[in-house]
């Protein structure tokens, strides 16, 4: 059984309409697997659905994180038993600083793990860990004492954003169009990153509408996500068939994709 | 979601209860009866062996109350029995100045409460206010011989009758307001501060006010003098045991801050939901003296408080900084006022309110720039965070200008908890509880900065209490 497990996961808004509808995905450590599709088609609502946004409906099918059924947990459980999920477009907290927003974070994950008790990190071991990150990343040092993700530039949330899975540590991570907004330098940082992070420790879910970030993180498998369905599935390979014949030849028969 | 609701609920009154919703018995060396008269107050007055001056003050003061009528704006304080007030209780004969000479009963809810350890950590002087009298009175011996005065009011008084009696009630007179009069007329404890022209007092002197019977009336009243050139920083907490019945606090605190003077008056008010707080607080500041509040109010049931400052010299500056939680049954009118006599003054006024389940939390402030005062600049932020539907926000900014050259700048925004913030949140591992509990302490962040660490990190920890549901 894989680490993470989707089983015929249907997804609906708090209206009724149904975005997600029948995808099945395993994903283990040490694996890459890109889904990409058209806009409209589905995949933030997916990415918010496993993450357990409480405007998401899950209508039918499960999700098994570790063999448990988390379907039905808080997203604060599930980041608390190892799943990430990377923003498109991160929030802003005024007043509360990368590194306090960290650190609350991961004491937070920490008292989880510990069974309800306070376990958290030593201050030093903490800001080793976090400048070592931030370098990693070319996160500028002072980023550290800026209240998180208010007045940042896209660029600068993105990188935020990886700054923070590797600083949770996640098993499973979801990035959510990371590749958005970033300039191509910036790019190649994050993906890096994100591909440094990638082993027996953490898997990643890549979503995106663009080939371009899977030149710099390989995907071990492609799902072609369109009208809320994974319509095809392969290797590297289909990704660059994707970028050169696009997403018309994938469209579901009566349906523009969008919904 | 549930987990964290079933946590919330298990947690409501808990931890207040515990650190400092406790009481203990009652072994008075004396208490007044129910209700106000003046009977009362010439046993008050007789009690302190106080001048005639002053029993004539209290006198007529008390008449001032009685013709007022109550206050019909700001909270509900009609609901008040003052009859039903224990208006004097003096727990100890004799104050002590060291915290061994204590009643075991007394010793131990200063323990509790934490002070004698602040006191040897981080305090230049400690007064700690028992019901109506303050029981221990401590001040560096260093500060002494350099001149600093800090006593209770009572002592003050008896030990320097002279500077009292110029002073006492004449930033806020007698008849400014019903609290005022009340305050006026059976005032007991509080502190007494003069800093000598040029001292620099570098640690908090701190004032702790305690209620701990039933239907108790705590009037302290603090005047504090800091001479040209000197500053000060001044810190009062207060807390007291949870009843079913209400217990009223009134207090009055008068400063004068000299020529090139600063003062900085701290505040962490965290009265159980059954205390009306009810005080007048202000400040005149002379020529380029700078006057600073910060105020925290994250209990009582209800609190009426606007701390203000006359700038009547040039150059002066004021500040007010405050912070209003309200919970479940909770009213909190803070605000602040700044009043421009003189040219060149400026003030900046920040307020920040946040409101959860079902509580009221608003800002009433009032800006004036008489005629005169050119070239003067003030600013008044005031932002309200709303945590849910069935809470409330108001803003009342009075604004008076009476100048031409002026720089005047206000902004107000109202903002609420979303749920794709929280979400965001959630999703790092933060409970519902501890999420919105990061947005709060963000939102104060701007104050609890200003407070000296050990004061921040009490302050987010109440947010943090008042987060889970438990205080009150």
């Amino acid at each position: 059984m894989a680490l993470l497990e989707l089983k015929d996961l249907h997804v609906a808004l708090e209206d009724g309409t149904a975005i997600v509808k029948g995808v099945d995905l395993a994903v283990d450590t040490d694996q890459v697997h890109a889904i990409m599709g058209p806009n409209g088609s589905g995949k933030s609502t997916l990415a918010y659905a496993l993450m357990g946004h409480p405007a998401y409906e899950i209508t039918e099918g499960r999700i098994l994180f570790d063999g448990a059924d988390v379907t039905e947990m808080g997203a604060d459980e599930r980041a608390q038993r190892g799943l990430f999920l990377a923003f498109q477009y991160p929030h802003a907290v005024p007043g509360v600083t990368v590194a306090s927003f960290l650190r609350s974070a991961i004491n937070a994950i920490r008292k989880a793990q510990a069974g309800g008790q306070d376990n958290p990190i030593a201050v030093p071991e903490f800001r080793k860990s976090l400048m070592a990150a931030m370098d990693e990343l070319r996160v500028p040092r002072e980023m550290a004492q800026r209240y998180i993700n208010d007045g940042f530039s896209g660029g600068e949330k993105k990188r935020v954003e990886i700054l923070q899975m590797a600083m949770l540590q996640p098993r499973i991570a979801v990035l959510d169009e990371t590749d958005s907004g970033l300039d191509i330098d910036a790019l190649k940082i994050v993906a890096q990153g994100v591909q440094g992070l990638v082993g027996p420790d953490m898997g990643a879910v890549v979503i995106t509408h663009y080939q371009r970030i899977l030149n710099y993180i390989t995907p071990d498998y492609v799902h072609v996500f369109v009208g809320g369905r994974i319509v095809e599935e392969g290797g590297p390979e289909l990704a660059e068939k994707l970028e050169a014949e696009g997403y018309e030849a994938f469209a579901p028969v009566g349906a523009g994709g969008e919904s | 979601m549930a987990v964290t609701e079933t946590e919330i609920v298990q947690g409501i009154g808990s931890d207040y209860a515990i650190k400092y919703g406790f009481h203990v018995a009652e072994d008075y060396f004396f208490k007044s009866g129910r209700g106000l008269n003046h009977e009362l107050i010439d046993a008050i007055s007789s009690h302190k062996d106080e001048p005639d001056w002053m029993r004539k003050f209290r006198h007529k003061s008390l008449d001032y109350f009685l013709a007022r009528p109550l206050p019909t704006w700001g909270g509900n304080v009609a609901e008040i029995d003052f009859e039903n007030i224990y208006y004097y209780i003096r727990p100890t004969e004799k104050q002590a100045n060291s915290w061994e000479d204590l009643p075991s009963d007394i010793k131990d809810t200063w323990d509790k409460l934490g002070i004698p350890e602040a006191e040897k950590k981080y305090l230049a002087g400690v007064g700690a206010q028992y019901e109506s009298e303050v029981v221990y009175h401590k001040l560096q011996e260093e500060l002494e011989k350099q001149g600093v005065i800090f006593l209770d009011m009572d002592s003050g008084l008896r030990e320097h009758e002279d500077i009292v009696k110029r002073y006492f009630g004449k930033v806020i007179p007698q008849n400014d307001n019903k609290f005022a009069a009340l305050n006026s007329a059976v005032w007991s404890g509080g502190s007494f501060i003069y800093v000598p022209p040029g001292v620099k007092v570098e640690m908090p002197l701190q004032a702790y006010f305690r209620i701990n019977a039933e239907n108790m009336g705590q009037f302290e009243r603090t005047l504090i003098i800091v001479d040209e050139g000197a500053y000060v920083h001044y810190v009062e907490g207060c807390t007291a045991p949870i009843y079913t019945t209400d217990s009223l606090h009134s207090a009055v605190v008068e400063i004068i801050v000299n020529k090139g003077a600063r003062c900085r008056y701290t505040t962490i008010q965290n009265w159980s939901t059954n205390v009306y707080n009810l005080v007048t607080k202000r400040a005149v500041a002379h020529e380029e003296a700078t006057m600073e509040w910060v105020d925290g109010n994250l209990g009582s049931k209800l609190t009426m408080k606007y701390p203000a400052i006359w700038l009547l010299g040039k150059g002066a500056h004021g500040e007010v900084l405050s912070i209003a939680f309200a919970g479940n049954g909770q009213h909190q009118d803070a605000g602040g006022k700044a009043v421009h006599v003189a040219p060149y003054t400026s003030s900046v006024i920040t307020s920040k309110s946040i409101s959860k389940n079902g509580g009221r939390a608003g800002y009433r402030g009032l800006l004036e720039v008489a005629k005169g005062a050119h070239g003067s600049r003030s600013k008044v932020v005031c932002d309200a965070l709303l945590l849910d539907e069935d809470s409330r926000s108001d803003t009342y900014p009075y604004i008076s200008i009476d100048e031409s050259d002026v720089d005047i700048g206000h902004e107000a925004t109202v903002s609420k908890i979303g749920e794709e913030q929280l979400f965001y949140l959630m999703s790092r591992g933060l409970t519902e509880a501890e999420a919105s509990a990061m947005v709060v302490s963000g939102f104060v962040e701007p104050i609890t900065k200003e407070l000296p660490l050990e004061y921040a990190v009490e302050m987010n920890r109440l947010i943090q209490l008042q987060m889970e549901g438990s205080v009150g």
